[in-house]
């Protein structure tokens, strides 16, 4: 099972489960919720933090909280 | 009689909330602050119709009604308490085409506390070019309510939002969510509790640390029916809230919105590809910080020279045309240059509000967060403490005034604390002086000049204990709010001209009225000190210089100077100099430079000319105050009173130390109280002390 936190630059994936005590309400009222789709944007120099598309949201988490958000690839055709 | 009503508009972070109130109030808004806490209260009354008026309320920019910081506190604790003054008739929901999906959330959370709930959907004007169609009829059904498309942009369907407003009586108030779908058990045991109560409200109450007139959370938990949750309980049952309107609102999109994804054009990748880019980004940052950084310091120079000598007018002209006595001294020497001294400084907030209104309304800020988030957050700053930061090294003022955008109030609030650590320009001309007396002009392996060395070493020593005590204070701070980093990226918009102009506005009118009166009433306070003293050496200066030197050998002029540095001499601040003397000579000092010292508490470039009027030096000309500095005796050490190792004393006292009234004042504007501020001052200052101490000791 593969996290945010593993995603490549461009790749899509479908979240699923989610470590939920400790994921901020905040992630999730802006979309980040099991079944939506994230893609991988572009991750910041020094690695961290990561720009997502969750959802049609643009918008950019910290390391520690995506590799609280398991995900389930999209292959790419 | 007219009637007037209470308007809330609410919205999303983004939304273009500000520029839809902008453009419903127009100038006549009134901006101060919510009692306690330095969040923007934006207010103002306008006239819907012949017979109603609306005060409306511009409500800080929330993702929901789960507050996480205390702006968003702000929005729940109006909503949920029916006694507040302001409590809305009702509620205008701001929301965004392009992101109505998650907007809608806290539209449908409003809706379900049973107020009349608007949705105005911004940026209509987009529409087209994004490819989005909108089924308002079916909307409105779906949501029970009245949608308006408006744009702020383009000043489109406002007479309709008007309408809207004035209709409000005719909104349903049904629910979106029905509340004990959440969990009925728990829900049905509050119901039985409080049945007149509205169940979702409840809810509220019981997740959201907020006061709701009588009955509060503990109450609630007293009730014997009812059985209350464990946090992680009610943790779970937030997010299964948000799960079920997420799937209410994807179901009517899916009903309600066409988007042509063919159309979503590239735009945001192609601007993205080049500003975050891991060099790019960094050199187009480092350009922009540059230009600000450039404007602040330099261009701001012209109008402050120009409020500077309008201020030495109106003063003559007042010397010159009162009858002369304590009143005319009070206005032409205490007032007028207290005044001045605070819009001295509104040019350069003026300008580093430009740039960041500019910064924010274009989408750029969000992008430097995502780059220097990772470098800042080691020392307890987030990513938006950069520009407050390099703007303090012009002035520390408008610094801490730009830490307002920093959401996390920890972050902010250590970002206040240590910005006035940096290297602002009134330390310079203090600076300049002491180190063309006491390094040597010379230079090191024939390039570089020691005195530029020792300057640009000053630079980088505020810099790096800025960037040290944030470490410090972040490890220190205890602070309850706990916030997580999730930073929106808007789209790129180009600047909406009139918001830009309206921020600048605001934040000057903030520091004039909020943070002027205080440092108006010190720096009376500090001109009564130097003009005033308790002896009869000071009432009777005049004939003591006079008798005690040869007239006929100097010039009116020089008996002029002569009369003034004996008169500061007796002064109370003359004699709080001599009375700090022991305090100050283990740093290498005199009780000249003492008095200098504290009165440069007014502002540190002070420092020059009251050591040109103690030293009886007739213009502030450098040169001449250099040659008279150098020609000082230490009285206890004998010896010139300017070494190297006393120099270096006074620029590390200078680099570090709380001497600024301004900074203090605009410290307590922004944090709400006065802890903070004597913190820095004494916390500071005493930090200052013990390293000048050091250095003269060792260097001696």
């Amino acid at each position: 099972m593969s996290t945010i936190a593993d995603l490549k630059k461009g790749q899509k994936a479908i979240i699923g489960e989610m470590n939920a005590q400790e994921i901020p309400l905040k992630l999730l009222e802006m979309g980040c919720l099991p079944g939506n789709q994230v893609e991988l944007i572009q991750i910041a120099p020094f690695r961290d933090p990561l720009y997502l598309n969750i959802n049609d949201t643009f918008l950019s988490i910290r390391k520690e909280t995506a590799k609280l958000i398991n995900v389930n690839l999209i292959e790419d055709e | 009689m007219s009637k007037q009503i209470n308007v809330a508009l609410v919205g999303n972070p983004n939304t273009g909330k500000t520029s839809v109130f902008n453009t419903l109030t127009g100038l006549n808004q009134k901006v101060g602050n919510y009692p306690g806490i330095t969040v923007d209260k934006k207010e103002a009354v306008i006239k819907l119709s012949r017979n109603l008026k609306a005060h409306t309320l511009d409500l800080p920019g929330t993702y929901s009604l789960n507050a996480t910081s205390l702006d968003e506190n702000v929005v729940i604790e109006l909503l949920l308490n029916k006694n507040d003054k302001d409590y809305p008739d009702v509620v205008v929901v701001v929301s965004d085409i392009e992101n109505l999906k998650r907007n809608l959330l806290l539209f449908t959370q409003i809706k379900d506390l049973g107020l009349p709930t608007i949705l105005a959907i911004n940026m209509a004007d987009r529409m087209d070019r994004k490819g989005i169609q909108l089924d308002i009829d079916l909307l409105e059904k779906r949501l029970h309510t009245k949608v308006n498309l408006i744009s702020a942009r383009k000043n489109k369907g406002f007479d309709d939002l008007k309408q809207s407003i004035i209709d409000y009586q005719k909104i349903s108030l049904v629910p979106c969510l029905d509340a004990s779908e959440i969990d009925t058990a728990y829900f049905e045991s509050l119901k039985k509790a409080y049945p007149r109560q509205d169940l979702y409200k409840l809810w509220l109450v019981i997740t959201q640390d907020v006061n709701f007139g009588k009955t509060n959370r503990n109450k609630i938990a007293a009730q014997n029916e009812f059985k209350p949750k464990s946090n992680s309980e009610i943790k779970r049952l937030q997010q299964k809230e948000t799960i079920k309107r997420y799937q209410f609102i994807n179901a009517t999109l899916k009903e309600t919105l066409t988007k042509d994804l063919a159309l979503a054009t590239g735009l945001r990748a192609k601007i993205d590809r080049i500003l975050i880019h891991k060099v790019w980004g960094y050199v187009i940052f480092l350009a922009i910080l540059f230009l600000i950084f450039q404007t602040i310091y330099d261009w701001s120079t012209y109008p402050m020279d120009f409020i500077d000598e309008s201020f030495l007018l109106f003063s003559e002209f007042v010397k010159q045309n009162f009858p002369a006595g304590m009143l005319s001294d009070l206005i032409s020497e205490g007032i007028i240059p207290g005044i001045g001294g605070i819009v001295i400084f509104v040019p350069q907030i003026a300008f580093l509000f430009l740039f960041i209104a500019i910064l924010e309304e274009t989408g750029y800020m969000s992008r430097v967060v995502f780059l220097m988030d990772r470098v800042m957050r080691k020392f307890g700053m987030s990513g938006k403490s950069v520009v407050p930061l390099v703007s303090g090294t012009a002035c520390a003022i408008p610094a801490v005034m730009a830490a307002r955008n920093i959401e996390s109030w920890k972050e902010r609030l250590v970002t206040i604390l240590v910005v006035p650590f940096t290297t602002c320009s009134a330390r310079l001309p203090v600076y300049l002086i002491i180190i063309s007396l006491v390094i040597p002009d010379e230079r090191w392996l024939g390039v570089f000049n020691y005195q530029g060395i020792t300057l640009m070493l000053l630079y980088l020593l505020g810099f790096g204990t800025a960037v040290a005590s944030g470490w410090l204070a972040s490890k220190m701070l205890k602070v309850d709010f706990k916030t997580y980093f999730v930073v929106e990226m808007p789209n790129y918009k180009l600047p909406i001209f009139k918001n830009v102009v309206y921020t600048v506005v605001e934040k000057t009118k903030s520091f004039v009225f909020g943070a002027g009166k205080i440092i108006l009433a010190i720096s009376i306070i500090l001109w009564v000190l130097a003009s005033y003293g308790p002896t009869d050496e000071f009432s009777n200066a005049d004939e003591i210089v006079k008798s005690s030197t040869d007239l006929s050998s100097i010039t009116e002029e020089e008996l002029e100077t002569e009369i003034s540095s004996y008169k500061l001499k007796h002064s109370y601040i003359g004699y709080a100099g001599r009375a700090i003397e022991p305090a100050v000579t283990p740093l290498g000092y005199d009780w000249k430079i003492g008095i200098a010292i504290i009165s440069s508490f007014a502002a540190r470039e002070v420092f020059v000319g009251t050591l040109a009027t103690i030293y009886s030096v007739g213009n502030e000309d450098e040169q001449t105050i250099k040659t008279r500095m150098a020609a000082e005796t230490n009285p206890i050490l004998g010896g010139p009173l300017f070494t190297f190792a006393s120099g270096i004393s006074l620029l590390l006292f200078y680099a570090f130390a709380m001497q600024c009234m301004s900074t203090l004042a605009i410290v307590k504007r922004e944090t709400g109280t006065w802890k903070w501020p004597l913190i820095q001052l004494f916390g500071m200052s005493g930090f200052a002390y013990v390293v000048a101490l050091i250095a003269f000791q060792i260097l001696k």
